[in-house]
């Protein structure tokens, strides 16, 4: 933790006459939620170690359009996308990463009929290929031996079938993967998408992000992973509704492996 | 020699097919009064989710229970259609069993297998009438399946019983006739009955002439109710057994996070966007083009797969049941959704043909009259629902368009969620905070 974060923008590569190998789409959750802001740090944190050329667009990103497409405005998606698209395209990005499958959704798969054409992963994907290529090491560390259970954000996994590379990574860091009874394309939303992460529930008997929380704790796990900001807040709300803060931790993909390698 | 009998069955054919020909057709009108949508590309992936999806059921076994007795009555429908085949030669040219001398000891095996089918099909309808009706699971006894939903569903298995039940009765006295001493009639040996033979029993004792007449009488109450159930296949959400096919085809092929960009609103934004446009120029006058309209209200407003989606879903309520939304209390249900398309897409049909092939309005609509905000708005678009239809339905899409209606038509959001729009607008993000302080999280500790 001590050594500080290096963060190039785009602007200052173009400066240099630089292009990164990546392009980090940091999103809104990621750049201003508190919690969000150290999974945000984590991944940097690993990108650091790992020497990867990186850059962020900083005050040049803006939000992708997803909240305001869910909720049916396609007017503003469609010009917050068309402005992203000209600042992308200008710096002629050729790959994402995003640690929100929102944002990775969106970018990947909304983008490319309005302009957008880009090489779109999600942060567990980049990871697990850092790994596959022999350039981050995993091991287990502090949470070696822990039973954590992942909670499959539905914009990454039904609307994208990305299951196996959040799991590859858990199982890398020595630790015991327990599954819930709904995972993988039976997963249950953690309440957030569609908008819903700005407005209060409908009426009901119960809160979504309650109920699948208690999916979680069933299986009785020391860590709750996520891999989306949203997902992580929802859970982490859940956990404080069952008063269990003390005993189960709500943690992103990206902050297990910074964590593990004590970066 | 009277032909009565045969004349009488053609004329019963005719008007059955005839009934249900004029279904079918009012159905392609009512699907067609949908959007265009192009579903054309991609032919070979398309074949392949039929082939996977309808034909070999593969989402159905997702609930093995449900799952594998389905398969019974499906095989058994498709199998037993081949002897339909038989039944209508015999009964338009007054044979009987006239495959059987061509097909030898291939007869036998056909007439053996569709017994077994039948008699598997019998097993699953009964167990499936008592999920419904005993066992009563969750999602069959929701509060949106209700009325005539509900009966259908019990009125399509008494149908599948009551058909099995007479194709096994025709065969048992068939073979009881065959076996009379000295032969009786026309009944020749022919076929092999694994179970029938059981029942073929209690017919000893009568005179061969009642037994002949039963027979008669089974054959006709089979043919009949084959007709009659095909053409209440419109009312009901059997119709699936037909559409689940064209339904799996024109699936869409997308990722299921992939929501369509809408082509109207691209147009406008990259005029506001283009600083060579003049602002004051007046819009390209197509003749053609109908006023645009954003999102969805009412059927006509939806594409024609959507539509189609509503003729096929089959009320199995397995998007319901993995509705989080919907297992959390809240009053959406995707099954309603669906249904509520298909009702209205009724009533605008019924509409049209009242009044001579044109629509008068009728001051409803799908939104507000069968489906409320409330629910729309409960939805949070993870796409459950989708993967769980065993049939790619896609609930979530009409959902969508008319959640865009609400928002670009009636500016009818959620406050809130009005505040989250309004702070993209004006800050580039969901939250009010400055795009200028995007970058903070850098230092911070
Ligand atoms: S997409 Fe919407 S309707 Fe479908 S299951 Fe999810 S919350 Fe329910
Ligand atoms: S939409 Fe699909 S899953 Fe839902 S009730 Fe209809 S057929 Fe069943």
């Amino acid at each position: 933790m001590s050594e500080s974060l290096v963060v190039p923008t785009m602007a200052e590569m173009l400066a240099e006459g630089k292009q990164p190998e990546v392009l980090f789409w940091v999103g809104c959750a990621g750049s201003f939620d508190d919690r969000a802001k150290k999974i945000t740090k984590a991944f940097v944190r690993i990108l650091n170690r790992t020497n990867v050329s990186f850059a962020v667009l900083g005050t040049e990103e803006s939000c992708t359009g997803d909240p305001a497409k869910r909720a049916g405005n396609e007017f503003l998606f469609q010009m917050q996308a068309m402005m992203n698209i000209e600042v992308l395209n200008a710096y002629e990005a050729k790959k994402i990463v995003t640690a929100c499958p929102h944002c990775f959704n969106t970018l990947k798969n909304e983008y490319p009929e309005l302009g957008g054409q880009y090489d779109v992963i999600h942060h567990t994907e980049f990871l697990k290929g850092l790994i596959d290529d022999g350039r981050l090491t995993v091991e287990g560390g502090q949470f070696k031996g822990k039973r954590i259970t992942f909670h499959d954000p539905c914009y990454l996994g039904r609307a994208n079938k990305v299951y196996e590379a959040p799991r590859d990574l858990i199982q890398k860091l020595d630790v015991e993967l327990v599954e819930m009874k709904r995972s993988k394309a039976n997963g249950l939303c953690c309440g957030a998408g569609g908008a819903q992460m700005f407005k209060d529930a409908e009426p009901g008997d119960k809160e979504i992000n309650v109920e699948r929380t208690e999916d979680a704790l069933e299986v009785k796990p020391d860590i709750i992973a996520a891999g989306c900001p949203f997902c992580n807040t929802m859970l982490t709300d859940g956990i404080k509704h069952q008063e269990k803060e003390a005993s189960v931790k709500v943690m992103d993909i990206a902050e297990l492996i910074a964590n593990a390698q004590d970066l | 020699m009277s032909y009565l009998d045969n004349i009488l069955f053609a004329i019963l054919l005719i008007v059955g097919f005839g009934f249900f020909a004029r279904s079918v057709k009012k159905i392609i009108r009512n699907i067609n009064l949908g959007v265009d949508v192009d579903r054309k590309d991609n032919s070979k992936a398309r074949w392949k989710n039929m082939a996977m999806i309808a034909l070999g059921q593969s989402k159905m076994v997702r609930r093995p229970v449900a799952g594998i007795l389905h398969i019974f009555v499906y095989v058994g429908f498709i199998i037993i259609n081949i002897e339909l085949l038989e039944i209508i030669i015999d009964g338009l040219f007054g044979t009987h069993r006239i495959f059987a001398p061509y097909l030898g000891v291939v007869y036998d095996v056909l007439i053996a297998s569709f017994e077994i089918l039948a008699l598997l099909v019998l097993v699953a309808v009964i167990v499936f009438w008592i999920r419904r009706n005993i066992v009563r699971l969750k999602r069959f006894i929701n509060p949106d399946l209700k009325g005539f939903p509900k009966s259908d569903a019990n009125y399509i298995l008494y149908f599948e019983m009551v058909l099995m039940t007479l194709f096994l009765l025709m065969n048992a006295t068939d073979l009881h006739l065959q076996n009379v001493p000295g032969g009786f009639s026309h009944f020749h040996k022919a076929g092999s009955f694994p179970v029938s033979q059981f029942i073929a029993p209690i017919f000893n004792g009568m005179s061969n002439e009642l037994v002949m007449l039963l027979c008669e009488a089974f054959w006709w109450l089979h043919i009949v109710g084959i007709l009659i159930f095909m053409n209440y296949l419109y009312f009901s959400k059997h119709l699936h057994i037909l559409l689940a096919f064209p339904n799996t085809y024109f699936a869409n092929l997308n990722p299921e996070g992939q929501f369509d960009n809408l082509e109207s609103v691209t147009k406008e934004v990259k005029l506001m966007m283009d600083p060579n446009a003049d602002p004051f120029a007046a819009a390209p006058v197509d003749e053609n083009a109908a006023p645009a309209k954003f999102g969805a209200s009412d059927v006509q407003d939806l594409n024609w797969v959507q539509l189609l989606n509503a003729y096929t879903c089959t009320e199995c309520g397995r998007c319901t049941s993995s509705c989080p939304a919907n297992q959390t209390g809240k009053k959406l249900s995707p099954r309603k959704i669906m249904m509520d398309t298909r009702d209205r897409l009724q009533e605008v049909g019924n509409n049209i043909d009242a009044n001579k092939g044109v629509f008068v309005p009728d001051n409803k609509t799908l939104l507000n009259d069968y489906i409320t905000a409330e629910e729309l708005w409960a939805c949070t678009s993870c796409n459950a629902c989708v993967e769980e239809c065993p049939v790619n339905i896609s609930p979530l899409s009409i959902i969508m368009d008319m959640r865009r209606y609400l928002v670009m038509e009636q500016s009818a959001a959620p406050m809130s969620l009005n505040a989250m729009m309004t702070n993209i607008e004006n800050n580039g993000a969901p939250w009010q905070y400055s795009q200028q302080d995007r970058l903070n999280w850098k230092n911070e500790n």
